[in-house]
């Protein structure tokens, strides 16, 4: 069994057998789902929304080769700088030389899960930098040098009490545990910091090909805050973030609102279009916009998974997982998580290592229904697990079902199966779970139903 | 070969096979080919606004409110202006932070403080340190209760989010009424010299990040308030 298997499973038991941990995030999940009924109700139509906004992206993924053109063409025009990196090390490498050929001291940070993706803090920090996340969830999280714990809302896992406490031993300062003053201290910590930071670095929503615009969207200001005032700006951005037009937007910023936290808009949706520019005040001397395929361009070369390019990280499938609000974000092991990151994991990190996510899941479909750009998510997985059996088929797998086949195509084998099956009922309870049972792995955790004598073709044939 | 055409060329050898539309379930491919544009009917589908200019005041209104923001609507600019003298007078400001426009020059006139103008380059720490910022506007949009700034007509990128207290001037006229009309007003304004910077600013600053409450001025303003005439 691969390591990653046995750390999701460990951890995935480990957290599943924490009750106020589930009730936790049940009932922040469960807001966030009256908060975007709610919402979705007041679209006139959230289907046909669905559709076009799908459509578009679709549109804006199979001709993905223009649409870049059309973007880079249109930001270089205005004085923006773009990188292409074609994995996370080449990405690490324009970053680390722009900021040292800047020789910068403090770098400050909005939300960008491409930076996750390709581990960006840990090589700034090993090479001397100082990393300030500003999103206060982030911030939170780097304090307690984890992970983001959900792509939309990083510290979710944690209560107002581990936040103060945190504070309290990091900062030194945490008046209460109300969330007001909580956010205050982090408020407090990142003026300074976005004020005397050499670098600005971001991540996008939306690249607007038509434009040449990068559009961000933000509660919190702490993204308008990073690309006004540093004297440099980087951002980070998968290529497939692209739509084509700048009236996309219209529909976009919406749905990106209502299906990620329930809001109608959220609060900054920016876009940028450049450095700074003649006449105008303040803005980056410099903007880089570096460019990540990081294995996106094999997800491209699956017709059959393409649309999982369309995602626009809004966590609305994470939200309604059962698994997800079971298993927590954590647990994982991956850059993205909950279905999504079940389907795109394998294609970026390798199908072998990270088949076992195509199983963290009941195949309910919540997914599928809930994710504002129609990505067949939960098929998505089956496809996977196809795939990863097909590529490396297992000896006992195959095995197992090649005697079940001949089993099942004869009548008297079938029906001699059946009945050693109900004389054995009583030997199979009693190992039950236990080493000696063969089954163990499925029967520990699950009881099997009892087989009556009487079979539905025994009743069929000596019914009156 | 540059990193540019690998990756291009990476894109276009993957797309050489055709992936089924959306919603098919891997059944239809380009036979029936998208719409040109298929987000062009988004007016359609969005929350509905009605034609209405008063009943669209009256859902910006609401939809303001429903965000923490405050909005205002005069009848004469005299109103206007007492109303912000009142709010200077509450809030005790010692400093503002504004740029030229002839309706921001009005608003920070009639204050008569000490006032940092950005037109021409400024402090950040004497930003930082003005207690309200009074901005013009693009556009004021029904549909959400927000509004629209852009680095070049509102005084650039920061003196809408650093200052704790952020308040709009703005006329009766430029109340949109949905998303499309907004994008298509600035298009119609700015294409193809677009400023560098378009911001939609639906209510002041805000996180849920601890425990998902609700609170308000994360790191951008604490408050919104939108005076109207």
């Amino acid at each position: 069994m691969s390591t990653f298997v046995s750390e999701f499973k460990t951890a995935a038991t480990r957290v599943t057998g924490d009750a106020r941990q589930r009730q936790f995030i049940r009932t922040a999940l469960g807001n966030y789902e009256i908060a975007r009924d709610k919402r979705k109700a007041s679209f006139q139509s959230w289907e046909s929304a669905r559709q076009a906004a799908a459509e578009t992206k679709w549109q804006a993924i199979n001709h993905l080769d223009t649409h870049l053109e059309s973007l880079v063409a249109k930001l270089e025009a205005r004085g923006t700088k773009v990188h292409w990196a074609s994995n996370a090390t080449q990405a690490r490498e324009i970053i680390l030389k722009i900021v040292t050929d800047k020789k910068a001291r403090s770098i400050i940070k909005s939300k960008a899960m491409t930076s996750e993706e390709i581990h960006l803090n840990d090589a700034l920090e090993h090479a001397g930098f100082t990393v300030a996340e500003s999103d206060l969830g982030e911030f939170i999280v780097q304090l307690r040098h984890e992970p983001p714990y959900h792509i939309v809302f990083p510290s979710m896992h944690l209560t107002r009490d581990q936040i103060r406490d945190l504070f309290q031993k990091e900062l030194g300062d945490a008046p209460s545990n109300s969330p007001e003053d909580l956010t205050m201290v982090a408020r407090r910590v990142m003026r300074q910091k976005y004020i005397e930071a050499d670098i600005g670095f971001t991540g996008g929503n939306f690249a607007i090909a038509e434009t040449g615009m990068i559009s961000i969207t933000e509660n919190e200001g702490n993204a308008r805050l990073t690309a006004a005032l540093p004297k440099t700006m980087i951002t980070l951005l998968g290529i497939e973030k692209v739509l084509p037009r700048f009236s996309d937007l219209a529909l976009f910023l919406p749905m990106l609102a209502t299906a990620g936290a329930g809001q109608p808009m959220t609060c900054y949706n920016t876009m940028y279009s450049g450095p700074r520019q003649p006449g105008e005040c303040d803005g980056p001397e410099e903007w880089h916009v570096v460019l990540l395929d990081n294995r996106r361009t094999e997800l491209l070369a699956d017709p059959e998974q393409r649309d999982a390019l369309h995602c626009i990280r809004c966590g609305a499938c994470l939200n309604v997982c059962p698994i997800f609000r079971n298993v927590g974000g954590h647990t994982y092991g991956t850059t993205y998580s909950g279905p999504v990151g079940s389907v795109i994991t394998p294609h970026l990190r390798g199908l072998q290592d990270w088949k076992h996510l195509s199983n963290a899941s009941s195949l309910c479909g919540a997914c599928t229904e809930a994710c504002p750009v129609k990505i067949d998510l939960h098929h998505h997985l089956l496809h996977n697990r196809r795939n990863a059996s097909m590529s490396e088929p297992s000896f006992f797998e195959k095995l197992a079902y090649k005697i079940f086949g001949m089993v099942a195509n004869e009548p008297v084998f079938w029906s001699l199966a059946k009945k050693i099956g109900w004389l054995t009922q009583p030997l199979q309870r009693a190992v039950k779970g236990s080493a000696l049972d063969p089954a163990k792995a499925w029967t520990k955790t699950r009881d099997l139903p009892t087989q009556p004598l009487e079979s539905f073709k025994d009743w069929w044939r000596n019914r009156k | 070969m540059s990193e540019r055409e690998n990756i291009l060329g990476r894109i276009r050898e993957a797309l050489q096979f055709d992936a089924p539309l959306p919603g098919s379930h891997g059944h239809a491919t380009t036979d029936h080919a998208v719409a040109e544009s298929p987000a062009s009917h988004a007016r359609e589908w969005l929350p509905s606004v009605s034609t209405d200019i008063g009943e669209q005041f009256a859902l910006f209104a609401k939809n303001a409110a429903d965000l923490k923001a405050d909005f205002q609507l005069f009848a004469s600019r005299d109103d206007l202006k007492a109303a912000l003298v009142k709010i200077s007078a509450t809030e005790k400001w010692q400093r503002i932070a504004s740029h030229e426009g002839e309706l921001s020059n009005f608003a920070s006139q009639s204050l008569g403080l000490p006032t940092l103008l950005t037109d021409h380059g400024y402090d950040v720490q004497a930003m930082e340190r003005c207690d309200a910022a009074i901005t013009e506007c693009d556009a004021l949009v029904a549909q959400t209760g927000g509004v629209v700034v852009t680095s070049r007509s509102t005084g650039g990128r920061a003196l809408s989010v650093l200052p704790p207290h952020h308040v709009v001037i703005a006329r009766r006229d430029q109340l949109v009424a949905d998303l499309p009309s907004a994008f298509a007003l600035l298009q119609r304004r700015y294409a193809p010299d677009y400023p560098s910077m378009i911001s939609f600013i639906t209510g002041p600053s805000r996180t849920g990040d601890i425990e998902r409450i609700l609170v308000l001025g994360a790191h951008g303003p604490k408050k919104l308030t939108i005076l109207c005439c």
